[in-house]
């Protein structure tokens, strides 16, 4: 072989090469497209499996198996329906869902809907908090280093960036969420009788069964969730020209964020479920359990996605809050600002993180208490936010052509009614155990 | 000082001392007066609702409003455009403050009350923006107006003075019926405005890009986000966008055409004039990234061999914006570019001096093709603050101004 022929060899490959990038230029573009457009929707759907959520998927996985995962697909569609509705609202309005509400409903009714917001949310960041100390557990390291360092990193991220850097962190930090497909994988699970579970619906009448579907269904539609994503929309500029991306991106969001649950369900079915470990309460002990029955990178799998998801949405959840507060009662926000130009904004963010972090440092902190009571929280707030929404993307004046189809409508309606009622079940049975039980007990009998 | 939200729900009693209804709404009548409180919308209920003048009002206090006129003198209310309803379009709804140069939303809107020829008149005399108006829409028919009064005494206030309010109404005739006026807005910086017009809903910055005069808004839209300028011109009325088009530096108005969709930019191209189109056509040939793109075809040039004075005399004749005058490009004989002389130089140099002997060295240039890249580097490497473009035997096409330069560097950090 001599020179001469390599050389001829090395140019054939580089056209080969050429050819083949002209081949294959419209399928990356396409792909790249498709990055692009990927967001707010995916964001907010995946933030949506916060440590509150993930312990209710384990919970769910350990004390029925594959039982429940037929109700992921209904929710998969509840999801879209209700998050599109605010994607599609903010496309249109070029407006955030609580500047929607004061301009339409004044002032009194934002005022309190937004301080039962602040409420609530502060209950859900502690709650994240607890789920970064119960993750760490795993890894030997003591929440009263943890938690300060998380609480630091999650401020410093936000306060020195711009909306396009911070939401390519957060893109990034979706992909982690991966972590539990191999923690899936790990756990060796029966496939076979996984997916027959997902797409036969297999309905049992015990409380126990019925308490866990709620609080699934409660844990995966949160209201906050809903301002974020719209008032996300409307950071990033996207214009009515932009709808149809940003429907993808929210389907591309909620059907992601239901695979995530459904690998979780599934890894913990096929290991805590069949050895019997299934009193677990949280995440964090699921992860522990893990270890001797799936091998130790199964649990520290499992615990980084905790983790992962913990310090995900303890960034997004006081950043959304502050949003919410400012764009009703006309502070300025946005992390586009600097500290000076929002004051207010960057304050609420910043004393939302000290104070969840803090409850969590408080020796002997009831974390179980705090997780199930800001979900409790939620469920309350949830109907409420809801039925806004409803009004105002209904609303010919503001939506134009743009209002809800009439399928789409009873499709909305009739996943507003049934988290209402859902979410009604789930504060009442917190609230009052025992009476619940009873409920389920007398209504067992008469079935 | 009265306040809106005082008055909004108010008792109302005729000159029998009647109880007629309750305060719905106040309207303004900016084509008459613009900031007097014309008319009062009375609701009854079941019953029609009626409309009270200005110059029935006899009297005015927090809850409680007395006519000087029965109830059957009062007219039943039919809805107005050019009445602008006080709860409707200004109570929670952002205006934009043209003082502090912020888009602001409105808690509560003071009046002041004068007496005059037995009447009260009611004037707007600002808005507030602040939380003692915050405190009153929260707590009003809840707390004592007392208890309200004290406490917002101990609030901060920040109210915007009724002169530098600008309302945003996307529609564009209703703005001309409420005689909304576009001057303080295109007093504006419009680096500012264009800050005001990022703030607003796309609807609402339509309307405003629409009602301004064509100069404004082609600095306010250079100075726009791109992706908000692509979407606002696409959305123009062709004619009108060409309009404003023609206002901008070519360099600038190529930018946003190379944006806009094909058929949108080429419908565009056909509505600007001859000569101007040419110039834009030819700078969209350049590819994007390139120094053909960034460069301005508007750019002054003279002979080397030409005076100072012979210089400064031209430039006085022509009609040449200021912006290109930072530097003056020299060619020779051959019409070659042959170098470049700030017109800092010209201002210390004698009168009889050459061009040529005040020539900053080395002759940096570049070809249209040149990378961006290379063009950056050239500008840091020699601190330049215009850079020519020349063609392929020499002679200067364009420049490129180092306030380009920043532009592109900003957009890639």
């Amino acid at each position: 072989m001599n020179w001469a022929s390599i050389n001829e060899r090395i140019k054939v490959w580089r056209e080969r090469g050429a050819e083949f990038g002209k081949r294959t230029r419209i399928l990356r573009r396409r792909l790249l497209i498709l990055l692009a457009i990927l967001g707010p929707g995916v964001i907010t759907s995946n933030v949506d499996n916060d440590a509150g959520g993930i312990s209710v998927y384990t919970q769910a996985g350990a004390q029925f198996g594959y039982a429940l995962l037929w109700s992921l697909i209904p929710m998969t569609i509840a999801l879209y329906v209700t998050e599109e509705m605010c994607a599609r609202m903010g496309v249109i309005t070029g407006k955030g869902l609580s500047d929607l509400i004061r301009e339409e409903f004044g002032f009194r009714p934002t005022f309190f809907l937004i301080l039962a917001g602040l409420l609530v949310d502060m209950g859900n960041t502690t709650a994240e908090f607890a789920g970064i100390a119960a993750s760490m557990q795993i890894f030997h390291i003591s929440k009263y280093i943890a938690v300060p360092i998380a609480a630091l990193i999650v401020w410093v991220l936000v306060l020195r960036g711009t909306y396009r850097q911070v939401e390519k962190i957060f893109l990034v930090v979706c992909t982690f969420y991966i972590t539990y497909i191999f923690s899936a994988f790990l756990a060796r699970p029966n496939w076979l009788e996984a997916a027959k579970a997902t797409v036969i619906p297999s309905v049992h009448l015990n409380a126990g069964y019925l308490l866990m579907l709620t609080a699934l269904v409660g844990t995966t539609i949160a209201p906050w969730q809903f301002f974020y994503m719209q008032a996300s929309f409307v950071e990033k500029r996207m214009g009515k020209r932009q709808y149809s991306q940003a429907r993808a991106d929210v389907a591309v969001g909620s059907i992601t964020c239901m695979i995530v649950v459904f690998f979780i369900i599934v890894c913990t079915a096929a290991t805590l479920y069949v050895s019997g470990h299934r009193d677990i309460t949280d995440a964090g002990q699921a992860a522990l359990a893990l270890v001797p029955l799936a091998g130790r990178w199964a649990g520290l799998l499992f615990a980084f996605g905790l983790l992962n998801a913990s310090l995900f949405a303890a960034s997004i959840l006081p950043l959304s809050t502050a949003h919410v507060i400012c764009e009703g009662m006309g502070f300025e926000a946005g992390i586009d600002r600097k500290f000076n130009d929002a004051p207010i904004f960057y304050s609420l963010y910043t004393a939302m993180l000290v104070v969840g972090a803090a409850v969590i440092l408080i020796p002997h902190a009831p974390l179980y208490r705090i997780l199930v009571l800001s979900q409790v929280a939620n469920g309350v707030w949830l109907p409420i936010v809801l039925i806004f929404m409803l009004l105002l993307v209904n609303r010919k004046d503001l939506m134009g052509e743009h209002v809800n189809s009439p399928t789409f409508n009873v499709v909305a309606w009739l996943t507003t009614i049934s988290m209402i009622v859902l979410t009604l079940v789930l504060v009442y049975t917190a609230i009052f155990p025992n009476m619940a039980s009873a409920a389920f007990a007398f209504l067992k009998l008469k079935l | 000082m009265l306040h809106a939200t005082e008055l909004l729900g108010a008792d109302t009693y005729d000159s029998a001392g009647n109880f007629v209804g309750r305060v719905n709404e106040l309207f303004l009548e900016p084509a008459d007066q613009p900031n007097r409180v014309a008319r009062i919308l009375l609701g009854r209920g079941k019953y029609l609702p009626l409309v009270a003048r200005y110059d029935h009002i006899a009297f005015v206090a927090p809850g409680v409003i007395k006519l000087n006129v029965e109830e059957k003198a009062l007219d039943y209310y039919a809805p107005n455009e050019s009445w602008l309803a006080v709860g409707k379009d200004l109570l929670d709804q952002q205006i934009i403050d043209t003082g502090g140069r912020k888009v602001v939303r409105v808690n509560d809107v003071d009046l002041a009350d004068e007496r005059v020829n037995g009447t009260v008149e009611l004037r707007v005399t600002q808005v507030d923006v602040g939380l003692s108006g915050a405190a009153r829409r929260l707590l009003q028919g809840v707390a004592s107006p007392g208890l309200i009064r004290r406490l917002q005494g101990k609030l901060p206030t920040r109210a915007i003075r009724w002169e530098f309010v600008n309302l945003i109404e996307p529609d564009p005739l209703r703005r001309i019926k409420l005689r909304i006026s576009n001057k303080q807005l295109e007093q504006m910086h419009p680096a500012d405005l264009a800050d005001i017009m990022e703030e607003l809903s796309p609807a609402e910055r339509q309307a405003i890009v629409a009602s301004l005069d064509e100069e404004t808004a082609a600095e306010a839209l250079a100075e726009l986000d791109k992706r908000l300028t692509k979407e606002i011109v696409e959305t123009l009325d062709r004619g009108k966008a060409a309009d404003i088009l023609e206002e901008m530096d070519p360099d600038q108005a190529a930018d946003v055409l190379a944006n806009l969709a094909p058929q949108a930019s080429h419908e565009v191209l056909e509505e600007m004039p001859g000569r101007e189109a040419r110039e834009v056509r030819a700078l969209l040939q350049f590819e994007e990234h390139t120094a053909g793109a960034m460069m301005n075809t508007e750019f002054v040039f003279v002979g080397e061999t030409s005076t100072r004075d012979e210089v400064v005399s031209w430039i006085g004749s022509r009609d040449i914006h200021l912006e290109v005058l930072d530097t003056i490009f020299l060619i020779d004989d051959a019409a070659k570019f042959s170098g470049t002389v700030p017109t800092a130089r010209l201002l210390l140099a004698q009168p009889d001096q050459r061009m040529a002997e005040m020539k900053t060295e080395p002759l940096v240039s570049v070809p249209p093709d040149a990378n961006e890249k290379e063009v950056f580097d050239l500008f840091d490497k020699y601190n330049l603050r215009s850079l020519a473009v020349v063609d392929e035997i020499g002679r200067p096409i364009g420049a490129i101004a180092v306030d380009d330069v920043v532009t592109r560097l900003r957009r890639k950090l």
